[in-house]
């Protein structure tokens, strides 16, 4: 086919592109103070949970024969516990438990929703009506209860179907928000576009419809984060979650909360109070991005997504 | 004129708004003037500050706009004054139309408690006095059963009504000046003939001024004295309707009544486009801002911005911003002397004889209805939208077929059945022979090659996250191209379509309305159809950028032997571009034939109708022009009227026919049959469909 010498178009096409968007966002989350600070605790937390062990000298599993229920001092920064393993080392242990299960529970829960939701919006029809109804469903079990008569199954297993289990009971509002965001994002001119492509229905589901909400997954993830170390603190703290040798935020706090009100209380304010830090640090970094991301949904007040 | 002093009187106004890239110079020092019942016409493209102007007039902006100049009502300042006193002259002595009559209205509270509600501020009357005023009023406004239709509420009024109750809320206060900014913009044609002519009947009951802002210069030619256009926040001519119409003397106006395609044009006269968008109104650079686009700049364009000059060959008070207008009054230049017209491309196809032509799309008695269902879970059929009711449409090789129709008549759902390539519930569709009852999903894949789709609104119709090249690329990559060959395509398909090819890794809105408009048009090329769906593909556009885009889709139309559906409720866009058209009424076809035909013998008294209502940007041939205005709305496709579907609004029907042959048109529904010559595939549904044979 030769090509028709049309008239190049002259128009200045203005320089603002997909960098610019990137730069857009940063800028407008640059200017909130708090976001920056809680990404920079979260950065913190991150690198004392895993970059710490490596220059302090006691190992979560090593006992100091030497110290038992020891308070804080310059040999064991956080004091040791009543079998003589070092405060510190556990909590940091702990938090890097704590940190992997926030983070893989959290890209799942919102995995499931988008893929979940996006189906049932895009599909409607039968496929709309079973998600909905399982939705609905998990929606109304107890999932803390549910998870805690299972802890027996994933005893001596890996952590991992701890995981899953707890994303699981996650995922339910935002696919609900997702299906609905899809409804209208399917009706889009470009999603029709492609559908007259004969592009197929899974690749526009991947390529157009989720890309395009990808703000609000963003956002949902990273407050999913926090919600998912609340949940796993929860759990652990029964007995339920996170099982020795594993150690979590939650088995130590767990473990050491009859301390509280003694005069070893150190035992139980170290973790306790680095998972307030953490969680709310997160849901800052949430808020920011929202605001960032998405500057019409209003200053974020951590209602709706986070306080469920 | 008269030595009266002027109604309105606004004096070097300029807005200018704080935005994150620096200040929006949205309007630059303007001045006009209204006099007593006069109607003063704003046209510009959109963002040129047409509408900010006039919000600033009703102190209506945002308090982040800095507002200078000066803006006087019968020799009152507006300017300063403070919200709660300008809320007595606003809606009393000035009222405003809107765009949108449904944002325009408060959906919780009826029509007539809120026309009444504007009655009782300003007029110290009884409830029930308020009240009576609200049924003249909507009567006034053609409203029927105004007692019962001012208990409705908002969203029970169609779109037309809605505007017809701002109207009468308008007018409720006996105004001086009413401030019209598009107000029939969202409309269709007919409901906007009804709605001018509602304008004309308001003006003359209450003797105000209007100021009627508009894109449409069609829109103001029959209607204004005077016009004023503005170009980037600046007003660049102004004078009386036919000086400017007949002798424009800014090349930006030439360019624009130049663009517009006319109904009453032959076929195949050349567009002339302006290249390029207005210019962002944020750092201007110095000189004329119309400067990039226009084909008679010179050096001092660049370096001054040329004042308001008097001209003296045209009647009283045409003004001219440019600094060769001196040269045009001279040489009476007009449009199509300084804009190059694109030359018509003489198509191969086109020799042929239509018979000789391979039927692209073939579409016989398709059918779409929609059941009406209530209940969530136990769901029972209530009744049936019949959205399209039998249709016959067949597009051979290389030809255009234009749909007409206003919206809600089944042109949407005429082509998403199409495109679904689905079996219909009733008739079949047949794309290049092959019917897609008996297609298996591999045979649709396949067909889909053959038939691509450019949608109305550019900026919805590409995924805003991916790059140029990525949109180019999805058909090929869904089609199995190779990538080297995509690769190549990709280039030639934006030099095909007027863009750089260098463009590729850019995204869609670094791209102005009619370049994206273009990245569509491209991407429907990209596997070489025989079959372009154009859903209203220029509706969205500006009026310079529209011809731009109608041009190119003739070039390539003639090039690659193309066929189009071009689905558009612009009457005069269809008589420019198609080489048949079918309208559409209700979801039937009523008239059908060559373009020549329908338009200069419609047969139809609905086609007859339609193209009364279309305005032309022709003022001594708008004022003579008897128009024919339909009444009320289409009815409901859900319970459409017995026999003949356009008996309610039909002007034949009404007036012409006796009590005999109405019935006729009351029992039986008319067939499309064939009307005058055989031969001449003129069709008509109408048992008195006229005109010579």
């Amino acid at each position: 086919m030769s090509s028709i010498p049309s008239p190049i178009v002259e128009e200045p096409v203005e320089t603002t592109g997909h960098d610019s968007r990137i730069r857009l966002v940063l800028r407008r989350f640059l200017r909130r103070r708090l976001a920056i600070a809680g990404l920079v605790i979260v950065l913190l937390l991150f690198a004392f949970a895993y970059v710490g062990p490596h220059f302090y000298k006691w190992r979560y599993d090593q006992i100091d024969f030497e110290a038992f229920l020891q308070h804080p001092s310059a040999t064991h920064w956080f004091g040791t516990t009543q079998n003589g393993f070092d405060m510190l080392a556990l909590t940091m242990r702990g938090m890097q438990k704590s940190l992997i299960i926030g983070l893989i529970g959290a890209v799942l829960s919102t995995g499931i929703a988008a893929i979940a939701g996006a189906t049932a919006g895009y599909f409607s029809g039968w496929t709309d009506r079973a998600i909905v109804a399982l939705i609905d469903l998990i929606l109304v079990l107890p999932g803390f209860l549910i998870i805690a008569i299972l802890s027996p199954v994933f005893h001596g297993r890996t952590w991992l179907i701890f995981v899953v289990l707890l994303a699981a009971f996650q995922w339910m509002i935002t696919a609900r928000v997702i299906r609905s965001m899809t409804l209208s994002m399917k009706e889009r001119e470009f999603v029709y576009a492609a559908r007259f492509m004969g592009v197929p229905h899974w690749k526009i589901i991947f390529r157009h419809i989720l890309p395009n909400m990808s703000s609000f997954l963003i956002i949902d993830a990273t407050i999913n984060v926090s919600s998912l170390i609340l949940a796993e603190v929860g759990l652990s703290f029964f007995g339920f979650g996170v099982q020795p040798p594993d150690i979590s935020l939650g088995t130590l706090i767990g473990d050491h909360w009859e301390s509280a009100q003694t005069a070893n209380g150190y035992q139980f304010y170290f973790p306790a109070i680095l998972l307030v830090m953490l969680v709310l640090s997160v849901n800052l970094v949430g808020d920011g991005l929202r605001d960032a991301l998405d500057p019409n949904a209003g200053s974020a007040t951590g209602k709706g997504a986070a306080s469920r | 004129m008269t030595q009266r002093q002027p109604l309105l009187e606004v004096n070097g106004l300029s807005v200018t708004f704080p935005s994150e890239a620096g200040a929006v110079e949205a309007v630059r020092g303007v001045s006009y003037h209204v006099m007593p019942g006069e109607v003063l016409g704003i046209a510009g493209e959109s963002g040129c500050g047409k509408s900010v102007s006039s919000l600033a007039v009703m102190g209506l902006l945002s308090r982040r706009a800095r507002i200078t100049g000066s803006v006087r009502f019968e020799g009152e300042e507006l300017l300063g004054v403070g919200d709660k006193d300008l809320s007595k002259i606003r809606g009393g002595r000035i009222a405003m139309i809107f765009q949108d009559p449904l944002s325009a209205l408060t959906p919780v509270i009826t029509v007539g408690d809120q026309i009444a509600e504007a009655v009782r501020i300003h007029q110290n009357v009884s409830k029930q006095a308020a009240m009576d005023r609200v049924v003249d009023l909507l009567n006034l406004a053609g409203i029927p059963n105004p007692r019962q239709r001012a208990r409705a509420f908002p969203h029970e009024f169609s779109g037309g009504m809605r505007q017809r109750a701002m109207i009468a809320m308008a007018i409720a206060n006996n105004p001086k000046l009413i401030i019209a900014d598009e107000p029939t913009t969202a409309l269709d044609v007919t409901i906007q003939a009804q709605i001018l002519d509602l304008l004309q009947k308001a003006k003359e009951a209450t003797g105000a001024a209007i100021v009627m802002i508009t894109h449409d210069l069609g829109v103001l030619a029959g209607f204004a004295d005077r016009l004023t256009i503005m170009y980037a926040g600046k007003l660049v001519e102004i004078g009386g309707v036919d000086d400017v119409f007949y002798r424009p003397r800014m090349p930006y106006t030439m360019g624009l009544l130049g663009s517009i395609p006319r109904i009453d044009a032959a076929p195949g006269t050349p567009l002339t486009p302006i290249e390029g968008s207005p210019p962002s109104l944020t750092n201007l650079p110095p000189g004329c801002p119309f400067t990039p686009r226009c084909p008679m700049r010179v050096d001092i364009c660049r370096e001054k911005e040329p004042d308001l000059l008097r001209m003296d060959s045209s009647g009283n008070g045409h003004f001219a911003a440019c600094h060769r207008s001196a040269e045009i009054e001279q040489k009476n230049l007009k449009g199509v002397d300084i804009f190059p017209a694109s030359e018509a491309v003489p198509s191969r196809i086109e020799d042929l004889p239509r018979e000789g032509r391979t039927p692209v799309l073939r579409i016989t008695d398709l059918k779409k209805h929609y059941p009406m269902i209530i209940g969530a879970i136990l769901q029972r059929r209530v009744g049936t939208i019949y959205a399209v009711d039998g249709i016959d449409l067949d597009i051979r090789e290389g030809e255009t077929l234009g749909l007409v129709g206003e919206s809600g008549c089944g042109k949407t759902t005429t082509i998403m059945e199409i495109l679904s390539l689905a079996r219909p519930a009733s008739g079949s569709i047949a794309v290049l022979g092959r019917s897609t009852a008996g297609m298996t999903a591999r045979d649709r894949f396949q067909i889909r090659r053959e038939i691509s789709v450019v949608f109305q609104d550019p900026m919805a119709s590409i995924d805003p996250r991916m790059p140029v090249s990525d949109i180019l690329a999805e058909p090929m990559v869904t089609h199995g191209v190779p990538a080297e060959e995509r690769a190549k395509r990709i280039g030639q398909l934006l030099k095909m379509v007027g863009l750089r090819p260098e463009y590729t890794s850019r995204y869609p809105q670094e791209f102005s309305g009619g370049q994206r408009q273009r990245i569509c048009i491209a991407r429907a090329l990209a596997l070489k159809p025989k079959l372009l769906v154009l859903d209203e593909p220029v509706s969205a556009l500006d009026v310079s950028i529209r011809a731009g885009v109608l041009n190119l889709l003739e070039e390539l139309k003639a090039e690659l032997g193309l066929s189009y559906l071009f689905v558009a409720h612009d009457l005069s866009v269809v008589r420019h571009i198609s080489d048949r058209v079918a309208v559409m009424y209700l979801g039937r076809i009523v008239e059908t034939g060559g373009v020549n035909r329908v338009f200069n013998h419609p047969a139809h008294p609905y086609t007859q109708a339609l193209l009364s209502a279309a305005p032309l940007p022709d003022p001594r041939k708008e004022r003579a022009r008897r128009r024919i205005i339909l009444k009320g709305d289409l009815p409901s496709p859900a319970n459409p009227p017995s026999g003949c579907r356009f008996r309610t609004r039909c002007q034949k029907f009404a007036d012409e026919l006796n009590d005999q042959q109405r019935q006729i048109c009351i029992d039986t529904d008319p067939v499309l049959s064939d009307h005058g010559n055989p031969g001449s595939v003129h069709r008509a549904a109408c048992h008195y469909a006229e005109g010579e044979n």
